[in-house]
């Protein structure tokens, strides 16, 4: 009998808005400075605002810490630490904590929905990814404060006092429980910095934390711009400075730091290269490939944004993405069935697109997906450029939004050197059925997290941090917990 | 009459050969009588350059070899140097140690390779960590060799301070760029001669003499160089740290009296190393996950 | 007419890894269905459903009530499609098809000594021709599963071939029986294996399997379809049958239709539920959509 042709009889059918309710959740149309559990308003007198990337929206307005607030905080912190927090067991610190995590589950709504207001990221993903993941951050680090000396074989360690943290914009919640999380099991007092255009739920974690009834100092969230990091970075009595952004300031925090003895971990940029070979399960690679790039419009540190084919599927993976990008759903952040949400800024959306022009003009071949854009608001289709060489600027800078660079490859050592040949060393993905090839290319792959067959994991328990260029130091795991300690001698 | 004596030439340590300097240069360090210690090389920058070229060449080879057989050889390090200690403490005298200090560093020296030659095999089993993820997925964490180390040897001592900055940096598989004790050189030299005879594959290890004003600058900068590790600098460490920034060199001072039983142990290893997490799905095959 | 292909001559099937299916299946979960979307859509599960009863107790009169449901499905209320089709064992054929007379309702019969086909060929092929004989539109039938498993691929294919030819005009559903091939890498074989000989559908299951048609299989065996049409522009149908019971699966699977095949495979043409408890439960949605009031299934007739 023979086929029908596609296209007689099948139905349009399409999913009607459903968006995320914002009620029951509170923005405060002004912030001021959380330090000593209380809000304390900006000696600089002067406020930002921070809009909904998705419409363009204002918010709320921030508070603008300068070097005046920045001392007041670190004061706060220090004093804490020498007066209440370096004398509270660890046994009772591991209870705030636990505390914390609780206090964080109860409102994961409310965090979810001001994440995707403030960041521009989907629902799908604050409310699966980010804020599940930062609630079990606490939970993961309140079990190991009265079980440090587990941690460290043979080795004594004690707390380095008052950390100044600095935090990106890409996973603001995320960012804020990986640092402050592992920073309180060891003892220390916090001195913590979202970014300026994300900082509402840092703000709101600042509640929280107030609500769990943590002693006053112990954790101080101030708002700002590179102006407040900087300061934070300069201040005399900060004992460490943990910083997750890019490589260009990380360079410049450490050169800042240089020969103070201040400990330092950076969690910087990358250019990790995803890697798929004949025999790869096709479908679930290109999944891999899609959840590497577009996961969270390409704003992770980690993204798979080198793509490696081997030649003789290049065709096929390559016909297989696109149809993929095609069923992508771009628009409202808030919509639950959105897949792609908004850049974060426009600040990005410019770098994204200039980047877009360079493949262009480099002479790389381009797709993107068919969606439509929303009139307002800052958003990028999903990208693709093949025909992309080891010396394109597309495939040697870090790009941090959806754009792919994709090359193929014919042998194993071709890829490996190919993969390795960059400054970077954040991460790898492997696709391949053969276990012994698995084995040889993570071994040989010089990047802090290698994913086999699946990228884009992330789990408290697990560290994570790159080599060379993408920084030092990991957080998440029982290896997180070295960099808020020192060894006691 | 007496016998004329064959004096030794000093030669620097560059990929297992013993070149002189590139730079045709020697200087006459002096001992605390103001006795000339000998000609030694005062090596440049571009020695500098070739050594980081032999040790990053040397990399690949080392850092693949099992941990049982880098335990081996560094197991043979001690055996030769056992071997050849009057010659050590002959030269520590010479440079300023009474008798029974300097056959008390060579023994410590000694017996802390055989210490570090023991850890070869076993750090990553005390330091990795299977981590028990959420998801279906196998995660495990393991150190790995990090690349090539630039070492600052401790200026007080000629033997035992380099021995215990350098040996725990390369028993792990990486290979190092040491430069010695601007002042108290000997040591150094002999012990290359050491890592030679006793199977370290060339450009481990490369040993440069000369001034550390001109040496550490561009050994800390050096954007080939993974890890720099020394004691702490004094005035230079500002401008060594910073040096160290383009790449972003993982840097680390040790504050240490070399000659205490206690300056070794573990995390001088894991501090030149890197973290590697992987993670691998596992498949359930049987009980259905699905929700319905 | 498709050309007849040996199965040494197929391409190979992907590895499957099952972790990232299960990772994308949950992604398709995620989509939420509401208001315009999920009425159209419970028209459309409702429309794709073979009402099926294959149970060794089946009797004239249980194929005949169900036929009626099948084409009176809530007669309190107008709104709603007929079922595709119903499902029955080849003795009850004449039964479904004469109180089926009239009505736009297909009759598909299950056929190769279900659901175990352990049998041989001539009897396969007998019992399949006595199917089509008595008048049925659509024939399911099932693989040999254990000479799948050891490996006798050919004679998978061959028997698939050999089954098609029997059928004549009637469309062919091959069951793969997929709670029995185990692992998901097997599923996609022998949807590889069925299309290529001649299937017109390719099924789960026989519904006396657990696990049956999980979103993981039937993800599976959508990917196979999208492979072979994108490699030949030829459409096949997908039949999910046993377990899916909920209006929520069954709109979950209509969405990894749409996102994996297309729009052109939302109709009963291409997509069928193998179901019996499902309608009432669609019935019971649509009925709260239109009156805004939760349901109690003491209003829904069960046939």
């Amino acid at each position: 009998m023979a086929k029908k042709k596609p296209g007689k009889e099948g139905v349009n059918w399409d999913y009607s808005p459903s968006l995320e309710s914002t009620s029951h959740i509170t923005i405060l149309p002004k912030y001021e400075l959380f330090i000593n559990n209380e809000w304390v308003k900006p000696s600089s007198k002067k406020y930002f605002k921070t809009t909904n990337p998705a419409n363009e929206d204002v918010l709320s307005e921030i508070a603008w810490a300068n070097d005046y607030d920045v001392d007041l905080a670190v004061k706060a912190a220090r004093n804490a630490y020498n007066d209440v927090w370096s004398k509270t067991t660890p046994k009772e610190r591991s209870k705030y904590i636990y505390r914390i995590a609780r206090l964080m589950q109860e409102h994961a709504r409310e965090l979810s929905v001001i994440e995707t207001l403030d960041a521009g990221k989907p629902i799908r993903e604050s409310r699966d990814i980010d804020v599940p993941l930062a609630c079990n951050h606490f939970f993961y680090y309140a079990g190991w404060a009265d079980k440090l000396e587990y941690a460290f074989p043979n080795q004594p360690m004690e707390a380095l006092g008052v950390a100044g943290q600095i935090i990106p914009w890409n996973f603001p919640l995320l960012m804020a429980a990986w640092k402050i999380a592992p920073a309180l099991a060891a003892g220390n007092c916090v001195v913590l910095k979202p970014a300026e255009t994300t900082s509402l739920t840092a703000l709101k974690l600042a509640e929280i934390i107030k609500a769990s009834g943590l002693p006053p100092g112990v954790v101080n969230i101030i708002t700002g711009h590179g102006d407040t990091g900087a300061a934070i970075v300069n201040h005399p009595d900060i004992n460490k400075i943990a910083f997750t952004g890019s490589t260009n300031v990380g360079k410049i925090i450490q050169r800042a730091i240089a020969g103070t003895g201040k400990k330092a971990t950076l969690e910087l940029g990358g250019k990790s290269a995803n890697i798929i070979f004949d025999d790869a399960p096709i479908d679930q690679a290109v999944e891999g490939i899609v959840n590497g790039i577009f996961f969270n419009q390409g704003h992770v540190c980690c993204a798979g944004s080198r793509l490696f084919v081997q030649e003789n599927i290049a065709e096929l993976v390559i016909r297989k993405l696109k149809h993929r990008m095609d069923s992508l759903y771009l628009g409202n952040p808030l919509d639950k069935n959105t897949d792609i949400g908004a850049i974060n800024s426009k600040e990005q959306l410019e770098t994204i697109e200039k980047y877009i022009k360079i493949g262009i003009s480099e002479g790389a071949e381009i797709y993107q997906s068919t969606c439509e854009l929303p009139g307002k608001g800052y958003f990028c289709r999903p990208t693709i450029f093949t025909n992309v060489a080891q010396s394109s600027r597309i495939s040697q800078e870090e790009i941090f939004g959806p754009v792919l660079s994709i090359q193929t490859f014919r042998t194993v050592d071709e890829v490996i050197q190919k993969a390795n040949n960059s400054p970077y060393g954040l991460a790898a993905g492997v696709w391949t059925d053969k276990g012994s090839r698995i084995f040889n290319l993570t071994s040989k792959l010089r990047a802090g997290v290698i994913w086999a067959n699946t990228y884009n994991k992330f789990d408290p328990t697990s560290p994570f941090g790159g080599y060379k260029e993408s920084g030092f130091g990991r957080e998440g795991g029982l290896h997180g917990l070295g960099a808020y300690l020192k060894m006691k001698l | 009459m007496d016998r004329v004596e064959i004096l030794k030439t000093y030669k620097i340590y560059i990929g297992g050969a013993f070149p002189r300097t590139e730079s045709g240069r020697h200087y006459t360090p002096l001992n605390s009588k103001g006795d000339p210690l000998g000609n030694l090389c005062l090596s440049s920058r571009k020695d500098v350059r070739n050594a980081v070229v032999a040790a990053r060449k040397a990399f690949g080879s080392w850092s693949e070899r099992s941990a049982f057989n880098r335990g081996q050889i560094i197991y043979r390090i001690a055996e030769m140097l056992e071997g050849r200690k009057e010659q050590f403490i002959s030269e520590l005298q010479k440079q300023g140690s009474s008798k029974a200090e300097a056959e008390k560093e060579v023994i410590l020296a000694i017996d802390r390779i055989v210490y570090y030659a023991g850890w070869c095999d076993k750090y990553n089993q005390v330091l990795s960590a299977v981590n028990p993820v959420s998801s279906a997925h196998f995660n495990f964490s393991t150190y790995e060799s990090m690349g090539v180390i630039g070492v600052l040897a401790p200026q007080a001592t000629s033997l035992i301070g380099l021995v215990s900055l350098l040996i725990p940096a390369i028993c792990s598989g990486n290979t190092a760029v040491l430069i010695a004790s601007e002042k108290l050189p000997l040591c150094a030299i002999t012990f290359a001669e050491v890592l030679n005879s006793s199977d370290v594959p060339g450009g481990v290890v490369n040993i440069l003499t000369g001034t550390l004003d001109e040496l550490a600058p561009g050994l800390a900068a050096h954007m080939d160089v993974n890890a720099f590790i020394s004691e702490p600098l004094g005035s230079m460490e500002i401008g060594i740290a910073q040096a160290a920034v383009d790449n972003l060199k993982r840097k680390f001072s040790y504050e240490a009296d070399w000659s205490s039983e206690k300056s070794q142990g573990l995390y001088y290893i894991s501090d030149c190393l890197e973290l590697k997490t992987t993670w691998h799905p596992i498949e359930n095959i049987g009980g259905s996950t699905s929700s319905y | 007419m498709k050309v007849p292909i040996s199965f040494n001559k197929l391409p190979t099937s992907p590895s499957i890894d099952k972790v990232g299916v299960e990772e994308r299946v949950a992604r398709f979960q995620t989509r939420s269905i509401k208001n315009e979307s999920k009425r159209q859509g419970l028209d459309l599960v409702l429309s794709m459903i073979d009402l099926t009863t294959l149970e060794g107790k089946d009797t004239p009169g249980k194929v005949k009530q169900m036929c009626y449901k099948a084409h009176h499905l809530h007669d309190a209320y107008a709104g709603v499609p007929n079922v595709a089709a119903v499902c029955v064992y080849p003795s009850m054929v004449r039964i479904a098809k004469t109180a089926l007379n009239g009505t736009d309702v297909k009759v598909a019969s299950v056929s190769t000594a279900f659901p175990s086909g352990q049998s041989t060929r001539e009897i396969k092929i007998t019992d399949t021709k006595f199917a089509v004989d008595e008048g049925a539109d659509e024939i399911d039938m099932v693989i040999s599963r254990g000479k799948f498993l050891a490996g006798e691929y050919n004679f998978v294919f061959d028997e698939i071939a050999s089954i098609k030819e029997a059928c004549g005009k009637a469309r062919l559903k091959v069951i793969l029986e997929t709670g029995e091939l185990c692992t998901l890498d097997n599923v996609r074989k022998a949807s590889h294996i069925a299309i290529y000989a001649g299937a017109d559908f390719i099924k789960t299951s026989t519904g006396k399997i657990q696990p049956a048609a999980t979103m993981q299989v039937t993800y599976t065996m959508l990917m196979a379809i999208k492979d072979y049409y994108d490699a030949t522009g030829i459409m096949i149908g997908m039949k999910p049958a046993g377990g899916i019971s909920t209006s929520k699966l069954a709109l979950h699977n209509l969405v990894m239709v749409k996102e994996i095949l297309g729009n052109n495979w939302l109709n009963n043409e291409w997509f069928r539920f193998g179901a019996s408890s499902l309608a009432n439960d669609v019935l019971m949605q649509i009925m709260k959509l239109e009156t805004g009031v939760y349901q109690s299934s003491d209003y829904f007739s069960i046939d």
